[in-house]
């Protein structure tokens, strides 16, 4: 059912892609060299989709992109997850790593890229380190925020049932600490797509940001605009995957749930 | 495994044992040449270097000339954000048929990187300042909308009736109940703001501009000048701490001195 609100978001979405229409086509009072019109969207994406640009097939540069955003952030996870439980455990951990976070967090992620050029080139491994970069700061710190947060009773009750300490991470910590570990995870994934978006404009081969960048030096709008509604797209796709596995992850939190 | 918080001497002595830790790491490798120097230049080096940049051109400019252009477009596209999205968030959080219209459209455009902006951004406004402003502002906006909308919806509706029963226009209501009521939130807004466009500053500079922190960076890329991109880095991040640390202070200012009303 749509209300009341939908209706007039509907309205508004069509009110834009009117005025777009208006403004391009109909009356040409924004020129074709500096925004395209529908039609030269269309023709955009089709020949993207059919021929290719930038060496490619639409579907073969967001492959390239999500691959790469995947990797990025797998690898950011699979390292930034474990470190922040563990310095919310152990507070000599906390003590002896924080101080070089702080040191390293005011960096930008994107400040990284000409130094992962200069070590690995422009190929694959320079951006799934930058992207690890921009990834693993928001997973450490929601998950160190996390443990953190647990109440002490309940460590307290599982420590006097004599649980070992493995059974502990797995069966008291993690789980309690889950649902801030994916918020920490939706601020990673978001910052995996501005970063690799970058790295791929600054240099690439191809993927998405390379089909960006090409397009600005042909001075090609309706394939400027391409890239960025596919950009928005995978975004928005990626975003909503993850949502669903927290859903099912964590079916048992009320939080997790709207 | 330690669960309880450590006493402040040791807690000093840890982080002392792990920043020494790190610097030794980094020093060794390059000292040793396990990485070749040119690649990863020891702590030194890069100190030494960036003295060296504060006072001799590199790309056409010294470090803190290329440092004032940064921060002058940082600042132009940081305030436009702010002098847009807090006023329209507000305006969003009292006429609820803005906020119908707005949201939608507002939702479309969210997911699309800032980054992603930059070759239009070269398109209309050109590589000097205009372009990496575009960039700047799609960074900083959206914290300051969500941020001074939230702030609206969620003022206490007693107050709100209150004003009506007294006959507030729309105008007074948003500028005298609705503003003082968000601010806490505005100010927060406004702080990640300002970090989302410091970060959207350093992409921006990458790839379009002739001047800059960023454009220095990618010029000494080009020539393979290790110390120079990491003393670019170094100069970021110190401008990035300086630009949080004076919007933290400020903000617990504003939260002190509602304390004290309150």
């Amino acid at each position: 059912m749509i209300g009341r609100r939908g209706w007039v978001g509907l309205g508004s979405v069509a009110a834009v892609l009117l005025l777009w229409f208006g403004l391009t086509t109909a009356t040409g009072f924004v020129s074709p060299g500096r925004f395209p019109s529908p039609a030269d969207f269309w023709l955009s994406l089709n020949q993207i989709s059919t021929r290719g640009y930038a060496g490619g097939g639409l579907a073969a540069h967001a492959l390239q992109s999500v691959k790469l955003v995947a990797m990025g952030f797998v690898v950011a996870i699979a390292t930034g997850v474990p470190l922040g439980l563990w310095m919310g455990w152990d507070r000599r951990a906390e003590a002896a790593i924080n101080p070089i976070f702080l040191i390293i967090r005011p960096i930008p992620p994107l400040a990284w890229i000409p130094l992962a050029i200069l070590w690995l080139g422009l190929g694959d491994g320079a951006k799934i380190m930058v992207i690890w970069f921009a990834a693993f700061v928001p997973s450490v710190i929601n998950s160190f925020a996390g443990v953190r947060n647990i109440d002490r009773p309940i460590i307290e009750a599982a420590q006097m049932l004599g649980t070992p300490r493995w059974r502990m991470v797995t069966e008291v910590i993690a789980p309690a600490a889950a649902p801030m570990i994916f918020t920490g995870l939706r601020l990673s994934l978001q910052a995996s797509w501005t970063t690799l978006v970058a790295a791929e404009l600054v240099g690439a081969l191809a993927g998405i940001g390379f089909v960006l960048n090409m397009a600005q030096q042909d001075i090609y709008p309706g394939m400027i605009l391409v890239g960025m509604v596919t950009v928005g797209v995978l975004g928005w796709a990626t975003t909503y995957a993850l949502g669903r596995v927290e859903r099912r992850a964590l079916a048992w939190n009320v939080a997790g749930r709207d | 495994m330690q669960t309880i918080p450590l006493r402040l001497s040791e807690k000093w002595a840890w982080g002392a044992l792990g920043l020494v830790g790190f610097i030794g790491l980094w020093a060794s490798l390059s000292a040793f040449g396990i990485v070749p120097r040119q690649f990863l230049p020891s702590p030194l080096d890069v100190l030494t270097r960036f003295i060296h940049l504060l006072t001799n051109p590199f790309a056409g400019a010294t470090l803190p000339q290329h440092l004032a252009s940064s921060f002058q477009r940082y600042a132009y596209g940081v305030l436009l954000a702010a002098f847009i999205g807090v006023p329209l968030g507000l305006l969003m959080g009292w006429f609820r048929w803005l906020d119908d219209v707005v949201t939608p459209l507002f939702d479309g455009l969210r997911f699309i990187a800032p980054i992603a902006w930059v070759p239009f951004a070269a398109l209309w406004f050109g590589v000097g300042i205009g372009g990496p402003i575009l960039i700047i502002f799609a960074g900083a906006f959206p914290p300051c909308l969500i941020n001074a909308y939230r702030g609206a919806r969620f003022v206490e509706p007693r107050l709100i009736e209150a004003a009506r029963m007294l006959g507030t226009g729309h105008l007074r209501m948003i500028l005298e109940i609705l503003l003082p009521a968000a601010t806490p939130s505005i100010v927060s807004g406004l702080r990640v703001s300002a970090g989302l466009g410091w970060q959207s500053l350093v992409g921006a500079e990458l790839i379009v501009a002739a001047a800059g922190v960023g454009f220095m960076m990618v010029q000494a890329q080009a020539n393979v000048a290790t110390p120079t991109v990491m003393a670019g880095m170094v100069a970021i991040g110190l401008v990035g701490m300086a630009i949080d640390v004076m919007l933290r202070q400020g903000e617990a200012w504003l939260r002190r001195r509602r304390g004290l009303q309150a």
